[in-house]
């Protein structure tokens, strides 16, 4: 090393201090240390000691210096101008006293005639605890987030079958399992946690098997990459059911002792009941015990339950086990691999050595972790047994309209295996697992003045839960929770511009988004959503009245709304990312964490945090005010220290109860954001080895979960490959229901056809119509690592890297096209067709084309020129897909979404392409140029930033005579 | 010494990380500002000390993705040191690091040129030469915790693909992990050998199948198995 006097002091420490919060760029959520200088950022770096991120960040975070210089910061609340048209950009800036009596005064009105006048979205934020409560408390029904778009397949899958889910309810056990299968993730959801991860598995020599039809971002580096067709994952992994039942290659301990296999389940056709699991006088569901050779109650304890059979009960009531009626569907012909190869692309032998790889490592390849535990019935067990065989699954099968089943399937095959909550298997993060379904149930109306009476978005588990009125029609905007969409229960937010602009159920006054661009690219359809925002009634008023956005920078959406909310940056704000909300726990512990400023904002803005709090006290909401109608809390701080959900149950986790010494669950502490403060803004709650595995049957486990109201109960939670709750649904679709049913024949179809208690494949309804020779190639789109989730800027550093999109398609294809690389070309759907440009490559499966979502900008918005390659080159491929499903009567508008969750179908898209003509060239369509904001800084047309003048190195003479 | 850096691209899933982290820490390090060109407009671009190119081998369906981040190699036998018409680029005694003196440097070019792997740009803002310092100010900086004395590519890489070390001590990490997975040098045949090794992707083995072998599920599910 060279001696220290030889060098220059490189930076001035004393004048620098370093300050913790939390990233806000993707659903990640990693800690970082951000250094100081002259109230200047120098430096964001990942946090080592958090347990999301360990120290690393991805090229987002380490870009937020730029999202925190960006031009289109809004500086101040917005106010449509008198007589401009929507979409026009042309506004007034005006303060906030006034932006909030407007806001509240249209409010209150709604809210004391009909509260659910009042539709309230938001994107991807990262404080749905706190929206929806207020949206509760307001008293709509109205109200979700963009997981309806998302990934609610995934959630919903997960959640009604294991009580946890791939993404952020369970990760793979990076740390010991030995064969991982990831399905349909582009390079996202999640960002650091998945790549320290893979890091783990490749060192290990762990086997990393990619399905996607895609090569790029991690399926660049799986040891084997299945280049699968979009949409077919389900006939893929249900074939590979029907191997590992044909060998006998499956976990029956697991399923015998941990999920609903064995439970008997009514087999009478045709006849009301059918289909549901038989239940004693008490209610209790049952088995048929070997030992007695008798029926015994399914939560009895050393019982041996059969797996496969078929009985009589005393009443003679037929019934089969739930395992015999899996084995009939899977063993069918129709999933053999050599059927599910014609499909999906995979070839029958790649199909049958994957499901005897994992058998493999599964049975033969066993790790025990060997710890005293006690299970579910008060057993003192000596080890877990792990299966290590792991997976995850995210967009590539959730944006389909098969994607629940598909998703269950996929915990189908974990359960055959013996792999979820086990050592090197799938794990739960706290507060998951839940018991199956969770017992939260839509609310269903609503009451001038009153809150709702449960939360907004729930887990419906019968007909009778549905959100419908008298008539079996919808009570949401969304049609959430209706025949449309039975288990929609994140919402449906990509349909509510839609179904307001067409009044169908009603029309709305107003729209309140927040962090949601539903004007550009989280819309379906994008061009005919901006005419709808636009579009008025006879007598020349908005269909939709009022329009409220609030965002911390200048979106497309913007210009379409009528009042504008400045939010703060990330780094600007106090925040809190809840266990009551996403959590970031990690398996091994349940963890939350805050943003704590490190910068103060230099504009007119206000967190949508405090304004939340703000208006919901003015609005007089009773969890804001007290009995004597006052505002309760002084502002967001002190709101989140000292709102209990619960008694002892807050939005915070850590440094609970009077001194801050109680975890989990305690009396507020007025210091508590301090506490998180001095922690580096993170909370972790280590588990203790025996609460760390098959948490379902774990009493070590589910005492713990009990006492910080993670779960109501320590009972079992079984997990559910048999779903009753899809026959309770199927039944109302075939008439044989003891409840609510549908009247139209087209909910009676949708529900006996999808809603099928053991997953089953179907084409995409999209893909359904005999066009597939019309559209021959599968259209799908995913996000770059580097704008991975990062809705908010249009980052000058990251947009370097990428600011055209292309769309790519394999070589050959393209080539008997007749269309070279970089062509322009001209891509068609059913709803229209866009001018791209074409980009060849080598790792695409064959029929599929596809492009990176979302860099196609309009000019003039995010600070982007006129020219900008964004908007003159770059594509948006949402103009080709339509929220609705092509209409069979004029009168029917059903969404294009999952007919089980209602989750947006953006990847059933089918399309052709073909040549543009010479001199065909830039993409198509174009859009005016959104007009500069005013008080909107200039973009510049150079900038180099720098925290402090850059200090040069002294050059030795040797170096100096030696070189020169 | 020898200070450099191994590259694995058995895992690196190009991100992209290491290059903006680069990009933050040295625009305001002992090069920067780093400056951009229309940062908002049309064809951005600016001066960046690391970028990741990705490349696709073999035709499909047979075809390998690779993500293959490059930056300054800091070759032992530097062209761009060689041809510098003014000596501010020099390759400095003590650690091997190839560095651009900013006081000398008149932005002419030749140094770009003669590099072959692409690792020099052109700040357009000073009208100078800039490239990878490998954090000369994050290294050796006394005052920085001691393990964060290393290039920001290094500590903020997601998969842990990038590896800084004294390849002159045979058991630093980098010499380690080149001994053991066979690190590459990136045309060695141009004869600059450069310090900068790259590790290939491992060769994944193949895996048994099955053997469970209890019998066909008619057979076995009927064990008498307790709950």
């Amino acid at each position: 090393m060279p001696n220290a006097s030889e060098l220059p002091q490189f930076e001035d420490h004393a004048k620098q201090e370093h300050k913790y919060t939390t990233c806000y760029m993707c659903a990640c959520r990693c800690g970082i240390k951000v250094t100081l200088e002259d109230d200047k950022i120098r430096f964001i770096q990942g946090n080592p000691n958090h347990p999301v991120n360990k120290g690393v960040l991805c090229a987002k975070g380490n870009s937020g210096i730029m999202k925190q210089l960006s031009p289109a910061k809004l500086n101040q609340p917005l106010l449509r101008k008198p007589g401009s048209e929507r979409g026009a950009a042309e506004f007034e800036e005006i303060s906030w006293d006034r932006a909030l009596d407007i806001l509240t005064e249209r409010l209150a009105k709604i809210r004391a005639t009909d509260p659910k006048q009042l539709a309230y979205f938001t994107g991807r934020d990262q404080m749905q605890a706190l929206t929806g409560l207020w949206a509760s408390q307001f008293g709509t029904i109205n109200w979700a987030a963009h997981g309806g778009f998302c990934s609610v397949n995934m959630a919903a899958a997960g959640l009604y079958t294991m009580g946890h889910a791939f993404w952020e309810f369970g990760d793979p056990d990076w740390d010991n399992t030995k064969y991982f299968m990831m399905f349909g993730v582009a390079e996202d959801h999640a960002s650091n946690p998945i790549k320290l991860g893979l890091k783990k598995l490749k060192e290990r020599g762990a086997k990393f098997v990619a399905v996607n039809p895609v090569r790029t971002g991690y399926q660049a580096i799986a040891d084997e990459w299945l280049a699968i067709k979009p949409g077919t994952d389900g006939i893929f992994a249900m074939a590979m059911i029907h191997v590992l039942l044909r060998d006998g290659q499956i976990d029956d301990e697991f399923l015998i002792r941990y999920t609903n296999a064995p439970q008997l389940v009514v087999n009478t056709p045709g006849q009301v009941g059918d289909g549901l699991l038989w239940r004693d006088s008490e209610g209790q569901t049952q088995v048929y015990d070997q030992l007695t050779d008798g029926f015994v109650p399914a939560n009895a304890i050393d019982v041996a339950p059969a797996l496969l059979g078929d009985y009589n009960t005393p009443d003679g009531t037929p019934v089969r086990t739930a395992f015999s009626l899996l084995y009939d569907k899977y063993m069918d012909a129709q999933y053999s691999p050599e059927e599910a190869a014609k499909e999906c692309g995979i070839d029958a032998e790649t199909i049958e050595r994957m499901a005897l790889e994992m058998a493999h490592v599964a049975f033969q390849e066993s790790i025990t972790v060997d710890v005293e535990w006690t299970d579910w019935a008060g057993r003192k067990q000596s080890q877990f047994i792990g299966r290590p065989v792991s997976m995850h699954a995210m967009r590539g099968i959730s944006a389909h309209s098969n994607g629940f089943q598909t998703c269950r399937a996929l915990h189908i095959l974990q359960a055959l295996l013996g792999t979820i909550d086990c050592p090197g298997g799938h794990l739960a993060k706290p507060p998951f697992p839940k018991h199956i379904v969770p017992p939260i149930k839509p609310a269903k109306g609503n009451a001038p003045n009153t809150p709702l009476e449960s939360a907004p978005l729930g887990f419906p588990t019968c007909p009778e839960d549905l959100v419908i009125d008298e008539a079996g029609q919808a009570r949401r905007i969304d049609k959430a929770y209706s025949w449309d969409a039975p288990v929609a229960a994140h919402g449906l937010m990509h349909m509510v511009i839609s179904n307001a602009v067409a009044g169908d159920p009603y029309p709305i006054d107003t729209l309140m988004l927040f962090m949601a661009n539903m004007a550009w690219n989280s819309s379906m359809n994008t061009a005919e959503t901006m005419d709808m925002l636009r579009a008025k009634d006879e007598q020349g008023n908005y269909k939709i009245p009022f329009i409220v956005t609030c965002d911390a920078f200048n979106s497309e959406t913007v210009a379409f709304s009528d009042l504008v909310l400045p939010d703060t940056t990330y780094l600007e704000r106090y925040d809190t990312i809840s266990m009551l909300d996403r959590p970031i726990s990690e398996p091994d512990a349940a963890c939350d964490s805050i943003r704590s400023p490190v910068i103060a904002p230099d504009r007119d803005v206000r967190s949508w945090q405090e304004v939340m709090v703000e208006v919901g006290s003015r609005l007089k909401f009773p969890a804001f005010t007290n009995e004597a109608g006052e505002r309760k809390y002084t502002g967001y701080k002190d709101f989140i220290v000292n709102f209990e959900r619960a008694p002892g149950v807050g939005f915070l986790a850590g440094w609970r109860g009077e001194n801050g010494d109680q975890h989990l669950r305690g009396a507020p502490n007025p210091k508590q954001w301090e506490a998180y403060e001095a922690n580096e803004c993170f909370f972790e709650h280590k588990l203790d080895l025996n609460q760390r595995y098959f948490r379902h049957a774990n009493l070590d486990y589910l005492s713990l979960a009990k006492d910080a109201a993670w779960v109501g109960s320590t009972d079992q939670i079984v997990i559910e490959l048999y779903s009753e709750t899809m026959q309770r649904f199927r039944l109302a679709g075939q008439g044989l229901y003891d409840g609510p049913m549908p009247t139209e024949e087209r909910h009676k179809e949708r529900l006996t056809t999808y809603f099928d208690p053991l997953p089953f494949y179907y084409r995409p309804l999209e893909q359904q119509p005999e066009d597939t020779a019309e559209y021959p190639f599968f259209a799908v789109n995913q996000r770059p690592m580097f704008m991975y989730h990062s809705w908010d800027s249009q980052n000058a550093w990251l947009r370097q890297i990428m600011s055209q999109n292309y769309l790519y398609m394999q070589r050959e294809r393209a080539l008997e096209l007749g269309i070279e690389d970089f062509a322009w070309a001209w891509l068609e759907s059913r709803s229209g067709k866009i001018r791209v440009q074409v980009k060849h490559m080598e790792g695409v499966n064959a029929d599929t084309v596809w492009t990176w979502n979302a860099i196609g900008k309009q000019a003039g918005a995010w600070g982007l020129s006129e020219d900008a390659n964004e908007a003159k080159q770059g594509f948006l491929m949402n103009h080709l897909i339509n929220e609705l499903l092509p209409a069979r009567t004029s009168a029917e508008r059903m969404t294009n979404s999952d007919p089980i969750t209602g989750q947006a179908a953006w990847y059933d898209l089918k399309v052709k392409i073909y040549p543009a003509a010479a001199g065909e060239e830039g993409s198509w369509p174009q859009f005016a140029p959104l007009k500069p904001l005013p008080g909107l800084k200039m973009s510049p047309r150079q900038q180099g930033y720098s925290s402090h003048k850059n200090v040069n190195l002294k050059r030795t003479w040797t170096d100096v005579l030696g070189n020169k | 010494m020898k200070l450099g850096l191994a590259i694995d691209l058995d895992t690196c899933v190009g991100c992209h990380a290491c290059a903006t982290a680069c990009k933050q820490w040295n625009t305001s390090g002992t090069i920067g500002p780093l400056t951009d060109e229309n940062p908002y407009g049309k064809d951005p671009d600016g001066a960046w000390l690391n970028r990741i190119r990705t490349y696709e081998v073999d035709a499909s369906p047979h075809s390998k993705t690779v993500n293959m981040p490059l930056s300054c190699m800091h070759c032992e036998d530097a062209a761009c040191v060689t041809v510098c018409p003014t000596g501010a680029s020099y390759k400095r005694t003590e650690d091997g690091i190839v560095l651009i003196d900013q006081d000398r440097c008149m932005g002419c070019n030749l140094c770009a040129w003669a590099c072959p792997y692409g690792a020099r740009e052109i700040d357009p803002g000073s009208g100078t030469m800039k490239k990878c310092t490998l954090c000369v100010d994050r290294i050796y900086d006394q005052n920085l915790p001691e393990d964060e004395r290393q290039p920001a590519c290094v500590i903020t890489c997601p998969t842990k693909s990038r590896v800084f070390g004294d390849y002159d001590d045979p058991e630093s990490d980098v010499s380690k992990l080149n001994r053991e997975r066979g690190g590459k040098q990136l045309m060695p045949e141009l004869g600059y050998n450069p310090v900068n090794t790259y590790l290939p992707p491992r060769n994944p083995a193949q895996r048994p199948q099955g053997g469970r072998m209890l019998g066909k599920v008619k057979q076995i599910v009927n064990r008498i198995i307790k709950r």
